[in-house]
């Protein structure tokens, strides 16, 4: 190993130079801006919201299958089937459709249509009383998951970019739990936030069947006390300060929140604050075939309502059939008109969510703990390399280069791996630190043993080396391998603290093995078998 | 400067004494959390909320707690923080039960503690800097992970030391870390403080530093027992011992430097985790010496007495 000392110094020069690019990258303004630059730093230093959401994706899989129920019911009703009810089994078996009433000459009619390339993502059956159902087949119900978690970070993701948060992180979490992570740096009040994720997560407008009754009893009595198959009732207010009211409406909403194109918060003739709104082409055909059916001039008048969240914000009637221009007035306050518009503009989300954890640092905080923690590390790094030098004299130096070169490359690789360092992984550098001192300690332990035994230096520098070189591979990988488990099965701060962790003992290796051997082998080069070393 | 030249101590001699002492600070370790604080999880793991209040001069918390009263939140608890170093720090953590961060009201308990705090502190005296909500769906779910991640990462050592040593040598290994874990997790239930995700890292690092310890020692061990056929084991695992026992000492004593000025200097915020580390490596140096090592001996007598060989495998070895 004594060979080509010049190369590997060369070597270990170049390393060092990379790492330190890694840290600073192309020096520009004062140093820590530099290195703020390049090293991420966690929520909890630099303070910040962190939220994990839940997406409610079996509310998606449920209207897809009430949307092709109602789709099932009219393309039998056109092949001539007719008092056929097709709709969704209950809420024990979402994601199958019951046809019921189909005429036993039908059967293999209605077989034909379920075959058909509409619903090739059902499964046939039949049930004992000869009712037939269509269940969704869990592929594609998983695919309709998987997109609605999909279909739910962009939309949030979108409406947070307009909120002006630099640098978020919008992403779906943890192994099929349809959870998103969202974090905001810098953004520590987090009402607004979850106000705007959450307040209109679901909009729709549906066709109104009957009400307002004011209770829903009153609903059931009117309707021979029991609600029509395709229908549903939902609660709300036709305005602001009203009274709680119920109301029947078509289960299947006529617009949903993807079919707006675009909305602008604006003012009505009196000055009161409302939103416009313009639907995609297909959804206004939709609209304007539903509303000139049913405009205050047809033969059956009706009037829509806007639900949010299941909450019913305004009932109109229609007065003339609306294309794919429409307003929505519902008394809001100008923020709300303005978040509301947000919303409509950025696309509904697909399903309903609801927030699992909110974690809220404030930027004080942060600074405080960052602070705390580097003069933490700081101190222990100065403790461990005044005793190093105190009881190893001169190896003590090639411990604390092994150890500052060590801190150098493992702050390097975080610069260019783009890893985040929070407070659990300013801890981990502490423990690397210790860590890399054992190293030294093994090596320079076995080289005084071999020493005592009577050898050469050159010769106890060697077996040392060799020594210890096993037991540093035996500690090093369990370690790393419990950081890496720690890093797979982990969340948040755990998983900070394995990358460093890991990153950490990865550098000593290099540093405690490779570098320290190349100091001891440059001081013993070219002197004669009886010379000593200091250790 | 050297310390523990040419040690000679007998270790095994007093294992009685280990054994003894690891299983008394094990059972009040287990009584407490049987009997009386029980582990004392943070609100990572019941869900709840947390927010940490920080306050212009000393606060009153009994003036808090009026407040609390006044704006509607009946069930928090207020809890003032204080630094490791002992001085007290302007700042308290309001705590509010499950109860209150339901996941559809998620942020009902927070919005109903800082109305109290506004409408008492009016004059802004009082800045929530830090915020946890976690709902009971995330906290059992928190809580799911670390055990498992615990799990998987002893699971993972184990088969690695198989595959390394012998089985046996990671049986013992993983016994001295659970023993560490167990009196570690009781003295966090003795001294009542919180488990919170931190908290759990700093048991995994702990882990793994009673690991390396443990397998700095069996190393010493694997190699005595290839070069010197005639001692005991009891013999060579004395000796491997002392061979490493400057080694032990120095390392332990430098890490102990490094998380005591985590502990000192490292503020409130990583008060818990600190503190399982300052425990963690005392008990896990202790341990690799006291549990491991005696329980190789131990195996090595029980395979005699049951007529399996004496030796004990040395397992495999990397050229050096």
């Amino acid at each position: 190993m004594g060979k080509n000392l010049a190369g590997k110094t060369a070597f270990i020069v170049a390393v060092l130079l990379v790492f330190c690019y890694g840290i600073v990258g192309i020096p520009k303004g004062g140093l820590k801006e530099s290195i703020t630059r390049r090293i991420n730093l966690g929520l909890d230093l630099k303070g910040g919201t962190h939220l994990v959401l839940q997406v409610h994706t079996n509310e998606a899989v449920a209207s897809a299958v009430d949307r092709d129920a109602a789709r099932l019911q009219t393309d039998l009703q056109a092949a001539g089937i007719s008092g056929v009810t097709a709709a969704r089994s209950d809420s024990a078996r979402p994601q199958t459709i019951i046809v019921t009433g189909i005429p036993t000459d039908k059967i293999s009619d209605a077989r034909t249509i379920f075959n058909g390339l509409n619903y090739s993502s059902y499964d046939l059956g039949t049930n004992p009383d000869g009712s037939q159902t269509l269940t969704m087949k869990q592929s594609a119900a998983t695919d309709l998951t998987n997109r609605t978690v999909e279909t739910s970070v962009e939309t949030i993701r979108d409406r947070i970019d307009k909120l002006g948060v630099t640098e978020p992180v919008i992403q779906k979490y943890g192994l099929g739990d349809n959870q998103i992570l969202v974090e905001l740096p810098g953004l520590d009040d987090p009402a607004r936030v979850e106000e705007v994720i959450q307040s209109t997560a679901k909009l729709e407008i549906h066709a109104v069947v009957g009400g307002p009754f004011a209770s829903d009893q009153d609903a059931l009595q009117s309707n021979g006390g029991m609600i029509p198959a395709d229908a549903i009732l939902v609660h709300g207010s036709s305005s602001a300060g009203a009274p709680d009211q119920v109301w029947l409406l078509k289960r299947v909403s006529e617009v949903e929140g993807t079919d707006f194109r675009d909305a602008q918060p604006s003012t009505d003739q009196n000055g009161r604050p409302n939103i416009t709104f313009t639907l995609t082409t297909e959804a206004g055909k939709r609209f304007y075939a539903y509303t000139s059916a049913h405009s205050a001039t047809s033969s059956s008048p009706g009037s829509m309502a806007i639900v949010l969240d299941n909450k019913v914000r305004e009932v109109a009637s229609i007065n003339s059939a609306i294309s794919d221009r429409g307003e929505i007035e519902g008394g809001f306050t100008k923020q709300q008109a303005q978040d509301l518009s947000l919303m409509l503009r950025t696309g509904a989300l697909p399903a309903s969510i609801s927030f699992l954890e909110t974690r809220t640092v404030g930027p004080s905080l942060g600074a405080a703990s960052i602070r705390q923690g580097i003069v933490a590390a700081v101190a222990g790094l100065l403790a461990v390399m005044v005793f190093m030098l105190i009881y190893y004299r001169g190896a003590g130096i090639n411990a604390c280069l092994a150890l500052i070169l060590n801190l150098v490359i493992l702050l390097g690789f975080m610069g260019f791996a783009g890893s985040v360092l929070t407070l659990p992984g300013i801890a981990g550098v502490i423990l690397t630190i210790g860590m890399g001192v054992d190293s030294n300690v093994l090596i320079f332990e076995r080289i005084r043993e071999e020493l005592r035994a009577g050898k050469s230096a050159a010769i106890a520098v060697q077996q040392g080396f060799a020594h210890a070189w096993v037991t540093i591979i035996d500690t090093h990988v369990t370690t790393i391998v419990s950081a890496l488990i720690l890093f797979l099965f982990g969340t948040g701060p755990v998983r900070g603290f394995a990358v460093t962790l890991a990153f950490g003992l990865l550098a000593n290796l290099f540093t405690a093995v490779y570098v320290s051997r190349v100091i001891f082998d440059s001081h013993l080069k070219g002197k004669e078998r009886g010379a000593v070393i200091s250790i | 400067m050297e310390l523990f030249r040419n040690t000679n101590i007998d270790w095994l001699g007093k294992k009685w004494y280990f054994l003894g002492f690891s299983l008394i600070f094990s059972i009040v370790g287990v009584l407490s959390i049987l009997f009386w604080h029980g582990i004392p999880k943070g609100v990572d793991f019941t869900g709840g909320t947390q927010i940490r209040v920080s306050f212009d001069k000393t606060p009153d918390e009994n003036h808090i707690r009026a407040a609390m009263d006044k704006g509607g939140v009946h069930n928090a608890t207020i809890q003032r923080v204080s630094d490791p170093s002992g001085h007290a720090a302007n700042k308290v953590i309001i705590s509010l039960p499950i109860s209150s961060a339901t996941d559809q009201a998620h942020d009902a308990g927070r919005q109903a503690v800082e109305g109290a705090l506004a409408k008492d502190y009016h004059d802004s005296k009082a800045t929530v800097e830090q915020v946890e909500i976690v709902g009971p769906t995330a906290g059992k779910q928190l809580q799911k992970q670390a055990l498992l991640a615990t799990l998987y990462s002893l699971i993972g050592m184990l088969i690695y030391l198989w595959f390394r040593f012998e089985l046996i040598y990671g049986v013992a290994a993983v016994i001295a870390v659970f023993h560490d874990t167990l009196i570690t997790v009781g003295a966090f239930s003795l001294t009542n403080k919180e488990i919170t995700l931190t908290v759990i890292a700093a048991l995994l690092t702990l882990i793994g530093y009673s690991m390396n310890d443990t397998i700095v020692i069996f190393d010493r061990i694997r190699e005595n027992l290839a070069t010197s056929r005639r001692e005991s084991l009891g013999d060579v695992v004395n000796k491997s011992i002392n061979q490493t026992l400057s080694r032990t000492v120095l390392t332990s004593g430098l890490t102990f430097l490094t998380v005591l000025s985590l502990y000192l200097f490292g503020g409130e915020v990583l008060h818990g985790f600190s503190f399982a580390l300052v425990v963690g490596i005392l008990i896990g140096t202790y341990s690799s010496i006291a549990v491991a090592s005696p329980m190789l001996v131990a195996y090595q007598e029980w395979r005699t007495k049951h007529g399996k060989g004496a030796t004990l495998p040395t397992g495999r070895r990397v050229k050096a």
